[in-house]
């Protein structure tokens, strides 16, 4: 099994990388809903 | 929202399969061994990107064109997950070539061709987060994303006009070329599913650029009252 941590590295690395970016999206959906929702309610008040 | 996590879980289940396949079901590659195994993703994740880099070159065409802002978010969607694409293959090469070739890196005419559109679309993006004016960001980076697809046909073709360090093409390398019918078979589902991971999160990061839109639209709106 020559090799057999350069492989396992390659793909943890690779996907952890992946991984990493759709968290950043769905934390970046979520701030971004949050202000949209603060928008609508000051803006209905203000009405 | 119940369709994009249909998609999510779809695109996931796809990517174990492939990883059983890549490790499972291919052989196991005479010369290199078990370091050849890296290939599968490698090579896919690389088409996924430039496939990635395509679509961000047809929507800022399609932006400088039309002015339609959904070409412009579409392009910054593509930008980015072309980019997460390239990451992978500059971090997954290095790994594959450090115990083959003896070195992590040389600057072949693939490998810095590769970094070179690495660098092209991380200025893209920072291009894009200079620019506060909406329509002039869109056009600039636009213009600017024209410019750096010229470099994707270049890491295409590096391996194909020039011998370097990287090996030649396996795959659409004329004769003499080409894989084992089993690992031919594992590779392009291999790229077929990386292309639809792909796809998911350009469409996750389609629904951020849209609802940014949504937000600068209300913020007009509550300055304007």
């Amino acid at each position: 099994m020559k090799n057999l941590d350069s492989v396992f590295a390659a793909y943890l690395i690779g996907w952890a990388v992946f991984f990493i970016f759709f968290v950043t999206l769905v934390k970046r959906t979520s701030d971004i809903r949050a202000e949209l929702e603060r928008l609508k309610n000051s803006l209905s008040r203000s009405k | 929202m119940g369709k994009r996590i249909v998609f999510g879980v779809a695109a996931v289940l796809l990517v174990v399969a492939a990883a059983y396949a890549n490790f499972f079901v291919a052989p196991t590659e005479r010369t290199m061994g078990l370091i050849q195994r890296i290939f599968y993703f490698h090579a896919a994740t690389a088409w996924a990107g430039e496939t990635t880099f395509f679509v961000c070159f047809v929507a800022n065409l399609l932006y400088i064109w039309k002015r339609n802002p959904k070409y412009d978010w579409l392009g910054v969607t593509c930008a980015e997950v072309g980019l997460v694409c390239i990451t992978v293959v500059l971090i997954t090469g290095p790994i594959w070539a450090h115990p083959v070739w003896g070195i992590w890196w040389t600057w072949d005419a693939r490998l810095t061709s590769t970094f070179v559109l690495w660098l092209l679309y991380i200025s893209y993006l920072l291009l894009r987060s200079l620019i506060e004016e909406p329509d002039r960001r869109a056009l600039l980076s636009a213009l600017f994303g024209v410019f750096a697809f010229l470099d994707v046909p270049l890491v295409f073709f590096s391996i194909r006009w020039w011998r370097t360090q990287h090996p030649a093409p396996v795959i659409m390398g004329g004769s003499g070329s080409g894989l084992d019918p089993t690992m031919n078979k594992v590779f392009f589902f291999n790229v077929l599913v990386m292309h639809i991971f792909a796809a998911f999160l350009i469409v996750e990061r389609y629904v951020v650029e849209k609802m940014k839109n949504d937000v600068e639209l209300l913020q007009r709106e509550a300055e304007a009252q």
